[in-house]
Parts: C-alpha cells; structure tokens; sequence
C-alpha cells in the first residue's frame, strides 16, 4: 500500500489555505466552484492524490481542470482519451526518422568507421524522445494533468495509468527514468459510458458533480457573459432547470445554458419569451424528440 | 454516537467506515485512510466539512452517495449539507428510486433453491424441453449442460492498429528494424486494424410472469459472462432495473447465482418493461454501453398498461445498438403470435425475434449472437 499521507508545503498548495480560499481564487478566473468541488479540488492538492470526477455532461468537470490551472498559475496538460489510445500517443514516443538521420550523418562523419556504443548513446538521447502529455506533465511538474474521458480509453490503457500515478515516474528502458520532483495535480474525468476499474479509483479522491442551483447558474451566465442582463440571466437559468427535470435523452448542461445566453443576447433579446425561445430551443436540446417534447410544452417552460 | 470534540476522533471516524461498510461501500483499508487522512486536513468542527472529507474519499459510484448521505446522517447526527437538494438533482438515479419506492415489498427473493437429488435424465430430450416445465433433478442436470456451452461473442474492427503481413505501412516499426541493422532497408512492416470483442448487453425479465425462466436464463447469461467477463453486461428488468454484472462475473456459477439473487430485489414482482428499457437507456445505453453493442431482451413482452413507451425506448435501443434481438420464452410454442401489448409495439424496432424455451433455443441463440 502507497498512500501518501506526508504533509509538505510547495508552491502548488500557496493559494490554497483552505477550501474557501481556493474556491476565492477559482472565482476570481470565472469558475464558480461549490462547496464539494471546493473541498474536492483542495484535498487533491494537499493530499496529493488524484481527483476523479463525474457527473452528467455539461457540471464542469473539465473546466474544473483549466480553471485550476488558471488560478494556481500552472501550466495545463491535457490528455484526451479515446479508444485505441496507447502508450506511444500518451506517454512518450521515439522520433525514429531522426534518428535515423542522425546514424546516417555519424556514418558519413567518421567515413565508415562508426564506435557503436557512442553511437547508439546518442541515439537515445532527450533529442529523440518525443515528450506525449504524460511524460510531459512528469518533467514539467508543478503542473495540472487533465485526463480527459477516461472512461473512452480501454481498461488496459487504466492498468498503465495507474502504475504511472501511484509513482509519479516512468522508466524508459533506453533512457532511464523520468520522475517528477512534485507530483503533477491530476485531474481524471469520466463521463461513465463504462465503469471504470476500482484498483484505478481508489487511488482517487472520487466526486460526482451536479448541475448547479438555480442562483449559482445565475451568477456563473453572469460572470462568463458580463454584457447579459440580469432579467435575460434569470430567465434562461430557470428555464434550464426546469429543463433538467422533464426527463429529456440529454439534459442540458452548463455549457449549453452558455450557449443558449450567447445566442439570445446574439439576437439582442433582453428577455426570453415564447417566440425567442422557440427560435433558439436548437441551442439548448439536441435531439428531435426533446425539441418535440419541449415545444408542445412551451408555456410551462418559461413559467 | 456522536464522538465529542475532547475525545480522540479516531475510533468514531473507523467506526463511521465500518457503518458505511455495512451499508454496502466498498470502503477498504486504503479508502479509510485517505479518510484520515482527508479530515486531518480540514476543519472537522464544520459538519460540512466532515461531511466532504467522508463522501471524497469513501464514496466511487453515485450510487453511493444516498447511502453515504444516510448513514451520515444516522451517525454524527447531523444533516449532510445540501441533501435535500442534491438528490433532487441527480437526475439518473432519483428515476431508478422512484420506481422501487412505488413498488416496495412487492416480490421477495427467491432464495431457496431446489434440493431434491433424483437420477439425470436423458441429454438428448433434455435439450429441447422447455425450461419452465423442468423437474429439480433435470434442472440440475441442465446447469451442467449449460457449463459445456461455448459462447463466442462477434467481433467488430478496433481503432488500434495490429502487426499484420498487409495494410497500412508501419513506419514505427520498419524504422526500427533499419535501426537494428545500423540503418539498411529492409522488409517494410505492415499493421491493419484488430478485431475486438463486441460487447453484449443482456436484459433479462424477472417478473412474474417470466419466474419459471429467470433462473435458467441468469445461469445462461452467467456462462456468457464467464466467456468474456469484460465486454458482456447483464441486467435485470422488473419492476426495477437492477445491474448484475459484477454479481455474475465470479467464476463459480452457485456462488454467482446467489450474488446476484440477493442484488435483485425484485424477482418475480411486475414488469414496466418500457420504464426499465428508458431506465437503462438514459443511465448506461446512450452513455456507451448499447453502442455498436449487441442487445438481447429476454422477455415475454407482457406489458402492464400502455405499451407506446416501450415502443419509443425500443425505437431508440435500435437507433444505438449494432443489432436488438428479442428473445421469448412463448415464441417457440406451436399457435404463438407476437400479439401481447409489449412485443406488438417492439417488433417494429427488433432485428429478430427468437424463441428462448429450451437448451437448444439457448444454443441457436449463441451462434446468432456469434454472427451478429
């Protein structure tokens, strides 16, 4: 067992003295976080553990990631999983043309009479090794590691991530190993299109995140869009939520409530009613049905 | 129980884990002490903050989280912060809560299972009696017929690229093969697109109606899991969903059985065939799991009320799956027309509809699924 309970103070906890403090600085880059994200995200950085989360699509757990980055000035890797992905596109790749290259020009320099174990050690040299983002969040720590869509990658690939997190290094059998000095802040999404396995969450801090509440959609459409009007804001938040609970195939999320402000103030509608909204319900439901559904009952809708 | 604030925290702290743990959390050594770990770095006077340290660390499903909530309620005394609110705005799980609350009490496990020992009988007509009409001692006999199936799931094209003598050039790995002979051409490598395993989503009826069956067809679907326990996922429909994967993937059928007896708390109760079907497709179908998959129902499409629904949640399995098959028990009987409510509004929406009564329907049913 590797749980690491060790109490250290760096440059990456600074801003976090404590959930509320952090939750200050997220709001100062636009990102509302509540109370169980807050808490979440500044156990992740002080316990060093990585945080899992999910949730319905569209509660912000990727931009959970960025805004961390943003408000703890580090840098953000990003890596999207997908099926099929492999250590070769995640972890670190060797630029094998080059090096190539590189043998062909030794060759012709020393006129046929190559040493080969100098040769072969430049080869494997920090040169050829193209950095993917797991290698690069491990040399370039402090950072934020975003893993995104974990769920999308295949269980073999979890294993491989797995090792990686509970060691924070990796070792390259021509090169050697890679370890970070501070271990990156990880933050793993998953949208539960399959389970992800237990070994992999219980390394986790693990938080399911929510839609928000009716006033806390409010002042995140306010503060991402400052030219909307408090009427418009209102309005559109509610509608959503109401929304939320008429059983849809895909509840709306933050991003398309997001959407759905940007295209009424695009068409300068100080306000939402039944016409403005029946022009632009597009922006909030992407599937027929819903629209069906939703426009037969536009009137309960906008209350 | 409330562990006061001069006494040492520890013992109340393991104690709450322990309660949790007899709530159904998988709450292991190691989550307990990223636990004490979590609350040594917060302020434990603030019961919300006891409440966050307990639900990040403790909790990996949403479907913990309500019991979570509860048991913390029941142990430091204090209401979860935001609980009202935050089941209101789950908006999967409340659906599924909903419909046992409307149905508590209604069907109780089956647990006790047949004893009787009589001699096995012949394999040849035991193939193809119907399965609801069978004695204990055939029964037994047939759950060894059914460990000698070998189900084969399809495959379908994976995106990662394999070895192969042709396809697409592999410039990685004949790079790599120059390099070995200091940089002189040699045979150039190919890769081609792997095959991988379909995944197989069972749906298995457990009401009523369907009791004589569920128990041959749970053992049926645990052999399939048993073939390839990572791409096949079984479900059972009453008058709730319940999920039983994870029950049926240990090895031993008897022990597998149980597991999955005691996590359907619904056996032989009503059927909402089409609030299942939307059930599962809202929860785990559209997120992934019934897409490019092969789908199969086991069910005798008996319907209670208004069947337009099941006939909506059908049209959208088939707009995810790869292919929908339907089997029922009655379809195989001589005069059997698919007329009940359930499978009349389905039909439309299946790729087959296939009978499911016997061993031998069972066997055609696999190279089906093979095929698919």
């Amino acid at each position: 067992m590797t749980g690491d309970t060790t109490d250290t103070t760096d440059t990456t906890t600074e801003p976090a003295g404590s959930p509320e403090k952090l939750a200050h600085v997220l709001e100062g880059i636009g990102y509302l976080a509540d109370e169980g994200v807050a808490t979440a995200a500044y156990l992740a950085i002080r316990m060093r553990k990585p945080l899992f989360c999910e949730g319905e699509p569209g509660t912000g757990k990727t931009s959970l990631a960025v805004a961390l980055a943003d408000g703890l000035g580090l840098p953000l890797i990003r890596l999207q999983c997908h099926e099929g992905i492999d250590a070769a596109q995640a972890l670190y790749e060797w630029d094998f043309p080059r090096q190539l290259l590189h043998l062909r020009a030794l060759e012709a320099a020393e006129g046929g009479h190559l040493d080969v174990d100098t040769a072969e050690q430049s080869l494997y040299t920090e040169r050829f090794l193209l950095a993917r983002p797991l290698l690069r969040a491990l040399t370039s720590a402090p950072c934020v590691l975003l893993v995104d869509e974990i769920d999308r990658a295949d269980d073999e690939f979890e294993a491989f991530l797995l090792e990686l997190l509970s060691e924070n290094a990796v070792s390259i059998p021509e090169y050697g190993e890679v370890r970070a000095e501070v271990p990156p802040l990880v933050i793993l999404t998953s949208n539960r299109t399959r389970e992800v396995h237990d070994a992999l969450k219980r390394r986790c801090l693990y938080h399911w995140l929510e839609h928000p509440s009716v006033e806390r959609e409010i002042a995140i459409l306010r503060s991402r869009l400052p030219g909307i009007g408090e009427r418009l804001a209102g309005q559109v938040a509610e509608a959503v939520h109401r929304l939320r609970g008429m059983e849809l195939l895909k509840p709306p999320g933050v991003a398309e409530a997001l959407d759905w402000a940007r295209a009424l103030a695009a068409l300068d509608r100080a306000e939402l009613d039944a016409a403005a909204a029946a022009a632009t319900l597009g922006a909030v439901l992407k599937y027929s049905e819903d629209l069906d559904r939703v426009r037969a009952r536009l009137d309960t809708l906008l209350g | 129980m409330t562990p006061s604030a001069t006494t040492d925290p520890l013992p109340g702290l393991v104690g709450f884990a322990t309660a949790l743990r007899e709530a159904g959390l998988a709450c292991d050594a190691h989550r307990v002490q990223a636990y004490l770990a979590a609350v040594e770095r917060l302020d434990v006077a603030d019961p919300a903050q006891l409440y966050w340290a307990g639900r990040l660390t403790l909790c990996a499903d949403p479907d913990d989280l309500p019991r979570y909530d509860q048991a913390f309620a029941a142990w430091f005394d204090a209401d979860p912060p935001r609980r009202s609110r935050s089941t209101a705005q789950r908006p999967q799980p409340p659906k599924l809560a909903a419909l046992v609350a409307q149905h508590e009490g209604e069907g109780a496990a089956d647990s006790d299972g047949e004893q009787l020992s009589v001699a096995a009988s012949d394999t040849e007509v035991l193939r193809d009696r119907d399965l609801g009409e069978l004695s204990p001692a055939e029964r037994r006999h047939l759950r060894e017929l059914f460990e000698r199936l070998r189900p084969r799931l399809s495959t379908r094209s994976s995106l990662r690229y394999r070895q192969a003598r042709r396809g697409r050039l592999d410039p990685g790995r004949t790079l790599r093969a120059m390099l070995a002979r200091g940089g002189e051409p040699g045979r150039l490598a190919y890769s081609r697109h792997g095959p991988r395993t379909r995944r197989l989503v069972l749906l298995v009826d457990v009401s009523g109606s369907m009791n004589p069956y569920a128990d041959s067809l749970l053992r049926f679907a645990h052999v399939v899991t048993r073939a390839a326990p990572a791409s096949v996922e079984t479900f059972t429909l009453g008058t709730r969903l319940t999920r039983v994967s994870r029950q049926l993937r240990q090895r031993d059928p008897e022990r597998a059985m149980l597991a999955a007896g005691h996590a359907v708390p619904d056996f032989a109760g009503g059927t909402r065939l089409g609030e299942n079907l939307r059930a599962f497709l809202d929860r785990w179908g559209q997120r992934g799991m019934a897409r490019r998959a092969v789908v199969v129902v086991f069910s005798d499409g008996w319907e209670r009320g208004d069947a337009s629904l099941l006939g909506e949640q059908a049209a959208r399995l088939r707009r995810l799956a790869h292919r929908v098959l339907w089997v029922n028990p009655h379809a195989g009987r001589a005069g059997y027309a698919p007329v009940q409510s359930g499978i009349a509004a389905a039909l439309p929406h299946l790729d087959r509809l296939l009978a499911g009564h016997s061993l031998a329907t069972l066997e055609r049913l696999l190279v089906e699924i093979r095929d698919a």
